[in-house]
């Protein structure tokens, strides 16, 4: 299993050094590796009959919880094949698609690192394991739909959907966390064994809300919505990739994975219904005002999203059923749109549903593959679609009293915008007449129009012979998330009955919905007023008031002025400081335990404090610098005094170079001024007094807390014995403590070159003047 | 004065592990040597006898100091562990990874001294 995730991200990483030897044909070969990830999984079904797992162990950073915990279950199966297989066609897809393109290779090396990192979310056992992989997808896919990065508005687009996604993934770490604290363990199959610990505990709504605001993120609800139709500037492959398969279904996967940990509880069930039921009706009547094909099967997208989430919401069997059923159907026809789009687009030019049509005579194989995907979003009997619409009308006629009416208006309002959302986008371009403009456009190579076929006719075997998919794959993953499920057994005919009349009639009002909706680029306006009050306004005025706050606080705080910093530093230290000696207690001084001070040492502090009272009141920098350093050589000697050799010797050293160094500088800045005013002296004054007293209080305070020896001892004992030293203090720097020894170093080094470059740089560019 | 000073400051460097000194005083008595070399002769003067500019002790410092931080993991112990050979060299004494890494730090600290006064000393006059 380790493999299925590693060949995604080393072949990604290999793409770098190697990635122009695939620029040309040869990408074709690194379709090889979705399907095999594809065969392998298929492989494994039959290990999955009656809910068996397969788990693989691999210990990462045990001591934070992150391990590399594998699981494949029934519901990451059903979700690997979607990855895989979808990824395989994409794969051949993109190589006919973006033919030629200068940064194929880069293409490749993203998505490959975006399928591996989605086989991630859905195989992790482990929760923290799971975030890695879900924040990699948040960043993978920005490099896919900022894949353009020529366009302003596809950079735009492509932060807009990493800013959402992060943010959301900020929120699951957090309830992550939450879960992971209460339950004590980060393994999902342990966090199902303590289901009820973590719902009866009081941070549970807290942990939930976390939770749904990364799904939702993830999975564009409202008001999160907006950056799925803006990430529709992404080639077309991508979005035929991100949109019907992968990266919006793992917000629907995290939620179906934490059914069994979370679900079942009113909080859980309202909040997914409310926000799935609310999505899905906005995003379908959106979806109905577009134009761009494009646009409307993004917001199609986000009203099937919308659906799922209200039957996971839902919860019952027939719900959870109805909803992976619905995923697999959705990803089936929502792949074959996006990429029957993708070849108008690019044989015709233009997506708008406007100037399309009668293209079934110059695209005939893409005609068909587009008609089966609508039918099958339509729910059209003898489509796999068909079977998925009935198992929703089934689960929301069979919710409780109250709700079932709701859901089943809401579910009939959706599916209706929905099936007048795919005729647009699956017929319409290629019914009526053709007009003369498209009269040259020709059929793309195979490895373009393939690909919708295969999915489109895997539509159409599913739904004759619905058993396939449902006997072991649905059943499987429905085991995952309900236990004690039987075998589902998904039926092409359910005899006449409320669903089945439902389902016809959706199917009739959608296509009377279809008929009379005529594309037309003047119903966007109807919507112009609105737009100040959505969300993507909102978050918009959001993102411009957090650059102001920035721009604000950085100015305050990073003003360039050494002086400024210092006296935020120390007054920072300062404040540290002093409430800590509050908090402490009393201070007193054991007079008796102070040893007597010696002549040498009081003429030393007389010289280090006329040192001082030079430095402060001199006008002119030498003498300053002179006094600075007769400070240092004072204080050298008093740890001369009190035995500390070493300490005295670099003292000793350092302040003869840091004199050197004043001198060589002194000679390029200009004469002494004097620019403190009173104020600014007095201020200084202040903060200087304070912290000279805040130390010294410590300094009493250290010698009444009793010295913990411990440590000196331990220094002491052991620097012969294990480092083979007597100089404790060297042995301290070069062996106990060698690691912060090596970082000072490398500290040094970046300053040293920071210096060099500066002042090598200034000079450049004043010579250039 | 240069050579007594040199001298002077590896013999610190090497004593280090028993006696007071080690790598960042000797590299500081180093730089103080050159520095004041270069008072007497001119900072290009100091330069030459260099042969390289000092920047170039920099990364060949911090070389042998992560090689020396490293090489315990060759030998199958966790980074940082002292390595020792058997026997004492003679004038030299024991010899041992952690005096590599001080030979490192000894670099680096003559590196980064030397560097940022002559670049200063050169550059903005």
């Amino acid at each position: 299993m380790l493999f299925t995730l590693l060949s995604g991200l080393i072949t990604s990483g290999l793409l770098i050094p190697f990635g122009k030897f695939f620029r040309t044909k040869w990408c074709a070969v690194l379709i090889l590796l979705p399907l095999a990830i594809f065969c392998y999984l298929l492989q494994q079904i039959p290990l999955l009959a009656n809910g068996g797992v397969r788990y693989e162990k691999y210990q990462w950073v045990p001591s934070l919880n992150i391990n590399f915990d594998l699981r494949l279950d029934g519901l990451s199966m059903i979700f690997g094949l979607l990855i895989s297989g979808i990824g395989t066609l994409i794969f051949l897809y993109a190589s006919a698609y973006l033919k030629g393109h200068r940064y194929l290779d880069r293409f490749y090396a993203y998505l490959c690192l975006f399928m591996a990192s989605m086989l991630g979310i859905v195989m992790s056992d482990n929760i923290l394991l799971l975030f890695i992989f879900w924040e990699l997808t948040s960043i993978s896919s920005f490099f896919l739909i900022g894949f353009n990065n020529d366009n302003a508005d596809s950079r735009k687009s492509a932060l807009t959907a990493l800013s959402i996604t992060g943010l959301g993934g900020f929120f699951l770490l957090t309830g992550m966390i939450l879960i992971g604290n209460i339950a004590g363990t980060f393994t999902i199959s342990e966090l199902i064994k303590s289901a009820d610990l973590i719902k009866g505990h009081e941070l549970y709504p807290l942990a939930i809300a976390m939770v749904f605001i990364g799904a939702f993120t993830k999975s564009a609800q409202f008001p999160f919505h907006f950056w799925l139709p803006g990430a529709m500037k992404a080639p077309t492959p991508v979005s035929a990739y991100l949109h019907s398969a992968t990266m919006v279904k793992a917000g629907i996967f995290l939620l179906a994975r934490f059914t069994p940990i979370l679900g079942g509880t009113p909080a859980w069930s309202y909040t997914l219904m409310i926000f799935g039921g609310f999505t899905m009706i906005y995003a379908a009547v959106h979806a109905l005002f577009r134009t761009d094909l494009k646009s409307i099967l993004a917001y199609s997208t986000i009203a099937a999203l919308g659906m799922l989430t209200c039957l996971i919401g839902l919860g019952t069997e027939a719900a959870l059923i109805a909803a992976i059923t619905f995923i697999v159907v959705h990803a089936l026809y929502k792949a074959t749109l996006f990429m029957t789009t993708g070849i108008i687009d690019h044989e015709t030019g233009t997506r708008e549903l406007t100037r399309l049509s009668g293209l079934r005579k110059v695209l005939l194989p893409v005609f068909i593959a587009g008609i089966l995907a609508a039918l099958s979003s339509a729910g059209m009997p003898l489509l796999f679609g068909f079977i998925s619409k009935d198992l929703i009308y089934e689960a929301t006629l069979h919710a409780n009293q109250q709700l079932s009416i709701y859901l089943t208006l809401a579910a009939i309002i959706t599916n209706v915008c929905l099936v007048a959302a795919g005729f647009m986008a699956g017929i319409k371009p290629f019914t009526g007449t053709l007009p003369e403009a498209y009269k040259k456009v020709h059929l793309p190579p195979a490895a373009m129009w393939m690909p919708p076929l295969i999915l489109a006719c895997l539509g159409l075997v599913f739904g004759l012979m619905p058993q396939l998919a449902g006997k072991q794959l649905i059943t499987a993953s429905l085991q995952t998330i309900h236990s004690g499920s039987d075998m589902v057994y998904l039926k092409l005919w359910h005899g006449f009955n409320t669903v089945l009349m439902l389902s016809l009639a959706t199917l009739a009002i959608g296509t009377f919905v279809y008929l009379f909706n005529k594309a037309d680029e003047k119903k966007m306006v109807l919507l112009k007023p609105f737009q100040a009050f959505s969300p993507q306004a909102f978050f918009g005025k959001l993102g411009d008031w957090f650059v102001d706050l920035s721009e604000w606080y950085t100015n305050i705080m990073h003003n360039g002025f050494l002086r400024s910093y210092l006296i935020k530093i120390i007054l920072f230290a300062e404040l540290l400081l002093a409430y800590e000696l509050l908090v402490g207690g009393p201070i007193y001084i054991d007079y008796s335990k102070l040893s007597a001070i010696s002549v040498y040492e009081a003429v030393n502090v007389f010289i280090l404090m006329a040192a001082v009272i030079l430095t402060v009141i001199t006008s002119s920098r030498l003498t300053a610098v002179v006094g600075t350093s007769v400070i240092g050589y004072a204080i050298c000697l008093m740890f001369v005094y009190y035995s500390a050799p070493d300490l005295a010797m670099t003292q000793f050293t350092i302040d003869t170079l840091t004199v050197v160094l004043f001198v060589f500088v002194l000679f390029n800045l200009p004469p002494f001024i004097n620019q403190a005013n009173n104020k600014v002296v007095i201020r200084d004054t202040v903060v200087a007094l304070g912290f000279g007293i805040i130390l010294s209080i410590i300094a009493i305070r250290v010698l009444q807390v009793p010295t913990d020896i411990a440590i000196s001892k331990y220094y002491g004992d052991f620097a012969y014995t294990l480092a083979k030293g007597k100089n404790v203090v060297n042995v301290i720097l070069v062996d106990f403590r060698g690691f912060d020894t090596m970082f000072e170093i490398v500290v040094l080094s970046i300053a040293a070159l920071g210096v060099y470059s500066l002042i090598k740089l200034r000079l450049t560019s004043s010579e250039k003047e | 004065m240069l050579p007594i000073l040199l001298l002077f400051s590896f013999f610190l460097l090497l004593r280090g592990h028993y006696y007071p000194g080690g790598g960042f005083v000797g590299g500081l008595v180093a730089s103080i040597a050159f520095v004041l070399h270069s008072f007497a002769h001119g900072t290009i003067n100091t330069m030459k006898i260099l042969g390289y500019k000092p920047l170039a002790l920099i990364p060949l410092g911090l070389g042998i100091a992560a090689l020396a931080m490293f090489a315990p993991v060759f030998f199958g112990y966790p980074v940082m562990t002292g390595l020792w050979f058997e026997e004492p060299i003679p004038v030299i004494g024991m010899l041992g990874s952690a005096l590599f890494f001080d030979l490192g730090v000894y670099l680096v600290v003559i590196g980064v001294v030397l560097t940022i006064l002559f670049t200063i000393s050169l550059y903005t006059h």
